[in-house]
């Protein structure tokens, strides 16, 4: 029988809700482990769930400095989409995206995964030859994508200005069907319980503050609640990839972290049931199940820590926003908050082994982190059990970089800014 | 007179009359009244329902912090949801909704989700829905179906669909002090710092100036306080270096002391005055910022705390002295502090009846008896509310004895009459741009409260703010404030208004929440009640992030300003905890909703620039079909009458090879390079050499970034010994004068040299054809043109129809053709006189079609393969890198994953179906059209070639060179396109040049 | 955020563009060594404080500027123009290979 049903939440009310249990205990942290996770976020939960679930280790910490789930996991804008155009990429969150559609049963916990749709919008014949390039692409991997004309846009989203005499008209659009969103904090929530119930430990309020070195190998760490030693240890911090590693002597990696704005109107009665981005920009949006508009655009495009953003890109967002739905200049911005993004010099992800003996890394999400969560876990888990990486992330190494062997989505260089 | 109107008193207009509906029923109001205070004094109680379970609920408070009473507003068609009556200046014509019900207000059908209430505490989703693991709803789909029924019921107001008319402006200020809020202190910070000679903005989120002593009751300097605010407003306007914004909320504290305001203009109009914005966004960079923003009232945690006709506190004491609007005629109140005397004594002096003070505390202080035996009210000290009684608005109050040191009832419980609830559970500062600046807050535990952080942003507090609560302190702190913002002090022999007000104790008991039986909400709009924050506790989301989103507690519009402190409260008495332990939230941007439309401002309609080219008025008159490229429009095709555009670009580029075409090539970017080392610059970031580029002739050439991939291609002219003209690609030209002013500025700043951009200044037409020297001989003076004179990339200066213009042969098309460059201003009068010229010779203008076309015929790259994942070997330009000396790029170029065998690289297709290609489609070795795969690479631009009189591609091929001759399909199974094709040389059309170079 | 420019005076961050990270050495031109020209082009310091970073004032005097800014708070406590501090040649803020 499973802890949560239908059934279940009929006894517990019936009983007045007194005997449901902690979504995951609060342990203390043990001397020694097979895997340390370092970083509680959806990427290390997930990793350590698949560790659990798929290689049999289950005697794994997952160390997180402040609440579990504070990262990125509860801050994006909660798309799910595969619809990527270089092959190693598709692959990769094709696997997640698969890994999504079965992840609520997996994990006994409503994610609310909704396959609501991804349409990109383009607004030259140029640009949709570009999304035809990028959805043929996604054919030719089995992924599935659809063009869409104007007229068809218009009936899925009739709040759209998609009239000609708009600035940038709307010539048709790059539908992903599967594509959709999540309730983010439930992806963390559901992963730490499903871990949990698995035997491995979620310590939290657990800061790391250095490495334990056996010669060059990493075996442990030291930590505001004591050291703890481990075989292996894995590194899953996003926006705190370089802070962390210093600790570790890697001086410089290939990354930059940056933020990230988002933002939500006050709940509105349905009003888009897709999520759709606009292309003479960068914006995106969604309706989430309370009804707020949950929307973001570019970086602020400077190195930033801080979780928070300035104004200049809260006011073009807004413009971006008016532009495709001039009917929403009354509807009024609810909250705004920052994450603070990962971002590769090329806009691809890692996940390797190394680079220290020991240790093992998974970083550089840039703005796909959500996403990729499932198969990210699935991935680092696989490679932490084997040492070795699976096919899936056999291209996502550190040593990409030098050997110029980029995966440029955007083709934008070593500019993390513009990815 | 309306039922709740008391018969005098208040700062509304009683001679004005003001007509409005609610819910399509008429309704009146006075000038100065609210849309809440003019519903309430024409008795209507039930004002909006609840998110989760659709409860009748009232108006709780007068601000901003309301979260039940929430209307839309509609002008025309345009829709404005969930905005709080409390907020909503009342105006003749106004028509506001009610929100969440149907059919309607009083009898809404969703109010039987109050049945399920322990099905649907907090979280429930999260447990539930995940359907079948087999059968037609496995996966998503049983979620997703239950979803659609989800997301109907949730959400509050509906956004309309009409565009929104109304103009929004942004402004930007400076100011050497902002003072933020109007209330005693900041009045009194901004009357000093003004005296000081500072520049001041003084902003105030209400219309009416004067904060609390508007709706306090108290006396200073002799008079009612909210003439004493009057006056000293008014007397702040005869000042020339303040600036007043009421009805303006600053809502965001930026980086570098920028704080974003919202100036709400003219949502209190009937009708907007001529060229006024609807809303003004203003972004104010202050030296200093006085925050003087106050508190908010908390209420208190019991059962049926959310029936209509409970309120807080010190909102009816608003109501009463600042609108003249009795909450209720028979009123009983429910305190944990002193302030809740102060309303009983306005209540009562605006003609209600005040049954009795229900308080926490064991011990009442004299003053505070006074005051209640003054109102006529009966205190019952060390009592609680247990409940409240009524459906759609209050009859009566559940009362018990209370222990507020153990939270204990005790004796039989008995019932009072009242038809309405004041209550009070203490006040929080309103620090969240405080908060916003950045840092900490600190728990104050006398006070019961948090306080702002240290400074981490340039600001001082003042009055509430610093939970310094009485009206005497807010003068003081103001006072000092305003001084301190300008660089001095106040001293103690400064000569301040006298405040007269019976003073209270500002510590509330630490008593929040009462538990009996019942639903006690603590997030009224989201409905989370405090069994939810202690089931949150027992399911292990006990930080108050966790809290927060596991039962939404503080994330509705009013983002919990009334829910904050009690939730966390709840939580930390769960855990044992002291409430600093469970944490506080971060305050993020805004401080209160702000509109979309504000924040777009001027940009709303016209969110970028538009870039015409001088003759962009000669091509509309001349039937082209424009085209968005980037920012520019570009002529598309000038299509004939009954043309298709494959017809007209097919017929320009076939007139062009036949005699002669002329197309407008304004857009390219042109940057001036000069200076003594201008040469050496060149050769430093172009893979070939310039320096030994005579002067008077142009030369193409090839930028790499740092990585090695490929930048840019264009041609460079050499003006002089020292003077180039560098044009690149339309799309890249930011970019390269970018690229080029960093290297500069930071590799080689010993590079004599200077760049400016000068794409605007330059209008340019290329003509090219056979016939195209004759035509320029026809037109160009002072210049002979013959290939003496201009051999292929060469450069003569010379003029047309009167113009001076540099003419450089040189041939994107293929043909022997020329760039003619002049003034932008006679961009049009130079083109006419070449298609004067042209005229004899069956000249005709092309568009962006034709100019694809033919340069695909020659196999010229452009963005879609300049895609910066290129290299000039994968596009076959490692002709262009130059051995002889280093280049940007030339270090990284031959790395090994850019030199695979299987990289991508350009070739040319030519279709073998008869069918045309698109740009998009995939290139594949064996077709499958059911299961695409084997994708070895796509078409990267496409066209009907009339020089050979096929459809032909451009495409990116893995190993492409190697599959010169060999077959393969194009696989485009979203547009459901397939077919065989040949691959082949990029090359398509006169390999060799015999054209171009005449 | 506002940069003081010393050229044009304190503008809003609007005006620039971000052109990262200032510690990294690029390789004299000529060099063959393809770590140092690597690390040039993809390796970052990326500390949480103080950052040693490089803006140009796009949209006003084009000027290329070397920032302090604090990666924690945005706090800006340096602006020089960039001409004048030789890239190449200044010697590093923490080691790094040549």
């Amino acid at each position: 029988m499973a802890e949560y049903s239908a059934f279940a939440l009929i006894r517990n009310a019936l009983n007045g809700n007194k005997d449901w249990k902690p979504a995951w205990r609060k342990p203390e942290p043990k001397a020694s482990y097979d895997v340390i996770v370092i970083g509680g976020g959806g990427h290390g939960l997930s990793t350590a769930y698949y560790l659990a679930k798929e290689h049999g280790i289950t005697n794994v910490a997952v160390l997180e400095k402040g609440w579990l789930g504070s990262g990125n996991v509860g801050r994006n804008t909660t798309a799910v989409r595969s619809n990527y155009l270089l092959p190693a990429n598709t692959r990769f969150y094709e696997h997640s995206m698969k890994l999504w559609e079965g992840l609520s049963h997996d994990l006994n916990y409503n994610v609310m995964f909704s396959q609501r749709g991804c349409l990109n919008l383009a607004h030259t014949p140029a640009q949709l030859d570009d999304y035809a390039r990028r959805g043929n692409a996604m054919r030719h991997q089995g992924v599935d994508a659809e063009l869409m004309t104007p007229a068809e846009i218009s009936r899925l989203i009739p709040a759209m200005d998609v009239s000609r005499d708009a600035r940038f008209p709307v010539y048709g659009g790059l539908m992903q069907p599967r594509a959709g969103t999540a309730r983010h904090d439930a992806v963390a929530w559901g992963y730490a319980r499903a871990a949990d119930r698995r035997g491995v430990d979620i310590v939290e309020n657990c800061e790391v503050t250095g490495f334990l070195h056996e010669g060059k190998r990493i075996v442990g760490v030291t930590t505001t609640r004591g050291d703890i030693r481990a075989k292996k240890v894995a590194v899953t911090v996003a926006g705190s990839t370089g802070r962390v590693m210093q600790m570790a002597g890697i001086e410089r990696l290939p990354i930059e972290s940056h933020v990230l704005q988002a933002f939500v109107t006050e709940s509105l009665k349905p009003f888009i049931n897709t999520v759709v981005t606009f292309g003479m920009g960068h914006f995106y949006m969604s309706q989430s199940d309370k009804g707020g508009l949950i929307y973001g655009g570019d970086l602020d495009g400077y190195n930033s820590y801080a979780q928070r953003g300035n104004l200049p890109v809260v006011e073009e967002v807004m413009a971006e926003m008016l532009a495709l739905f001039p009917s929403l200049a009354p509807a009024r911005v609810l909250r705004s908050w920052g994450g603070v993004c990962d971002m590769t010099m090329d806009g691809s992800p890692i996940i390797t082994t190394g680079p220290l003996p020991g240790m093992y890394l998974n970083c550089g999400w840039c703005y796909g982190g959500f996403k990729a969560t499932p198969a990210s876990g699935w991935c680092f888990a696989h490679t932490i059990a084997k040492d070795e990486p699976h096919e899936l992330n056999a291209a996502f190494t550190l040593d990409r970089f030098h050997r110029g062997a980029l995966i440029d989505e955007k083709g934008q260089g070593a500019t993390p800014r513009l990815h | 007179m309306s039922p709740r109107r008391a018969t005098s008193g208040g700062r509304i207009d009683r001679l004005r009359t003001i007509h409005f509906t609610f819910d399509g029923a008429p309704c009146t109001g006075h000038a100065g009244d609210t849309l809440a205070s003019a519903l309430l004094a024409s008795g209507v109680t039930l004002f909006g329902r609840s998110f989760k379970y659709h409860r009748p609920r009232g108006v709780l408070t007068a601000g901003i912090d309301e979260p039940n009473a929430l209307v839309t507003v509609l002008r025309g068609d345009v829709r404005e949801p969930n905005i709080p009556a409390t907020t909503v200046e009342i105006y003749d014509g106004l028509v506001a909704e009610s929100q969440n019900r149907f059919p309607s207000l009083a009898w809404d059908i969703s109010a039987i989700n109050q049945l399920a209430g322990k099905l649907i505490s907090a979280g429930f989703y999260y447990k539930t829905f995940m359907g079948p693991a087999i059968g037609p709803l496995k996966g998503t789909r049983f979620w997703m179906l239950c979803e659609r029924f989800i997301r109907r019921a949730a959400g509050l107001g509906r956004a309309g669909r009409a565009a929104d008319p109304s103009r929004y402006e942004r402004m930007n200020a400076f100011c050497d002090v902002l003072i933020v809020g109007s209330g005693p202190a900041g009045l009194m910070a901004a009357a000093s710092a003004a005296d000081n000679g500072a520049r001041v903005i003084l902003a105030e989120l209400d219309a009416r100036l004067g904060g609390s002593a508007n709706w306090s009751g108290e006396i200073i300097d002799g008079m009612p306080a909210a003439e004493w605010a009057a006056g000293l407003a008014e007397g702040l306007k005869a000042h020339n270096n303040i600036r007043v914004l009421p009805r303006t909320t600053v809502w965001g504290f930026y980086d570098g002391n920028t704080l974003a305001a919202l100036e709400r203009v003219t949502d209190h109009k009937e009708r907007l005055g001529k060229g006024e914005p609807r809303h003004r966004h203003w972004v104010i960079r202050a030296k200093k910022v006085v925050l003087a923003t106050g508190a908010l009232e908390r209420p208190m945690v019991f059962p049926g705390n959310d029936r209509p006709g409970v309120m807080l506190a010190g909102a009816a004491r608003r109501y009463a002295n600042e609108f003249g609007v009795l909450a209720g005629g028979k009123v009983a109140l429910f305190t944990n502090n002193d302030t809740a005397y102060h309303a009983a004594t306005a209540l009562q002096k605006a003609g209600a009846s005040v049954a009795a003070i229900f308080d926490v505390r064991a011990n009442v202080s004299d003053a505070m008896r006074n005051l209640a035996s003054d109102a006529g009210a009966e205190v019952h000290a060390g009592h609680a509310v247990v409940g409240t009684e009524g459906s759609r608005a209050l009859a009566g109050v559940k009362v018990q004895r209370f222990d507020s040191t153990n939270g204990a009832l005790s004796g039989e419980s008995r019932t009072v009459e009242a038809d309405c609830l004041l209550m009070s559970g203490g006040w929080s500062p309103a620090i969240h741009l405080a908060s916003q600046a950045g840092g900490k807050a600190q728990w104050d535990a006398e006070l019961q409260a948090f306080l702002a952080p240290q400074a981490a942003g340039n600001w001082i507090g003042a009055g509430a703010f610093n939970g310094s609560f009485s009206t005497a302190e807010a003068i003081a702190e103001g006072h000092a404030a305003g001084l301190a913002a300008t660089g001095s002090k106040a001293a103690a022999n400064d000569d301040l208004p006298v405040a007269d007000a019976v003073a209270g104790d500002p510590a509330p008991a630490s008593v929040f929440e009462i538990r009996a039986n019942g639903k006690s909400f603590v997030d009224f709009q989201h409905d989370v009640t405090a069994e939810d924050v202690r089931l949150a506790h027992r399911e292990g989301f006990v930080s108050v992030e966790h809290l927060k989103r596991y039962t939404t507690l503080g994330m509705a519009t009013d983002q919990g300003k009334t829910s904050n402190i009690p939730g966390l409260a709840i939580m930390a008495e769960a855990l044992g905890k002291p409430i600093p332990e469970v944490g506080t939230t971060r305050f993020r941007p805004p401080f209160a909703p702000v509109s979309v439309g504000s924040l777009a401002a001027e940009r709303y309609g016209d969110i970028r620039a538009e870039r015409l080219t001088p003759m962009h008025d000669w091509h509309l008159e001349h039937g082209a079909t424009m085209y968005a490229a980037g920012l520019w429009h570009r002529p598309m095709v000038y299509g004939d009458p009954g043309e298709t555009i494959e017809q007209s670009y097919v017929r320009e580029a076939k007139t062009t090879r036949e005699t002669a075409g002329i197309v407008d090539v304004s857009t390219l970017g042109k940057i001036a390079v000069q200076g003594p080392d201008a040469a050496e610059l060149l050769d430093r970031v172009y893979t070939n050499m310039f320096s030994t580029l005579a002067i008077g002739k142009a030369r193409y050439g090839l930028m790499l970034r740092e990585d090695g991939i490929a930048l840019d291609d264009g041609t460079t002219w050499r003006l002089g010994q020292n003077d180039f003209l560098m044009t690149t690609t339309t799309a890249n030209a930011g970019k390269v004068m970018q690229h080029l002013e960093y290297f500069l500025d930071l590799i080689w700043p010993e590079l004599k040299v200077t760049l400016t951009s000068v794409t605007d200044q330059w209008a340019g037409a290329a003509i090219g054809g056979p016939q195209a020297r004759a035509i320029l001989a026809n037109c160009v003076k002072e210049t002979p043109v013959d290939n003496t004179a201009l051999p292929f990339m060469g450069i003569v200066h010379g003029r047309i129809a009167g113009v001076p213009v540099m003419i450089c042969r040189l041939s994107f098309s293929g043909e022997m053709a020329f760039e003619v460059y002049c003034g932008a201003d006679y961009g049009t009068r130079v083109w006419q006189a070449l298609m004067d010229a042209g005229k004899p010779f069956g000249l005709v203008p092309y568009g962006l079609e034709a100019l694809g076309t033919m340069r695909i015929e020659k196999g010229h790259v452009t963005g879609a393969e300049l895609d910066g994942r290129t290299t000039a070997r994968d596009l076959h330009l490692d002709w262009m890198l130059s051995k002889k000396k280093p280049f940007i790029g030339s270090a990284m170029m031959d790395r090994n994953g850019l030199a695979t065998p299987d990289r991508l690289q350009l070739v040319g297709l030519v279709s073998l179906d008869s069918r045309a290609l698109s740009g998009g489609a995939h290139v594949v070795e064996e077709l499958d059209e059911q299961n695409p795969h084997g994708s070895i690479g796509h078409v990267t631009a496409a066209c009907y070639s009339p020089a050979l009189g096929k459809y032909i591609a451009l495409a990116l091929v893995k190993g492409g060179k190697a599959r010169h001759g060999s077959r393969a399909f194009v696989s485009d199974p979203l547009r459901k396109r397939f077919g065989p094709v040949e691959i082949v040389s990029h090359h398509f059309y006169d390999a060799e040049g015999s054209r171009m170079h005449g | 955020m506002l940069i003081t420019c010393p050229y044009c005076g304190p503008r809003d961050v609007s005006e620039f563009t971000y052109q990262g990270d200032g510690n990294r050495q690029r390789p004299a031109p000529a060099s063959q060594n393809l770590d140092a020209w690597n690390e040039y082009v993809y390796e970052r310091l990326n500390p949480a404080g103080d950052h040693n970073e490089v803006w140009q004032h796009s949209g006003g005097c084009r000027s290329h500027l070397r920032v302090v800014r604090n990666t924690l708070t945005h706090e800006i406590s340096s602006v020089a123009f960039a001409r004048g501090h030789v890239a190449h040649r200044s010697p590093a803020k923490r080691g790094t290979k040549t």
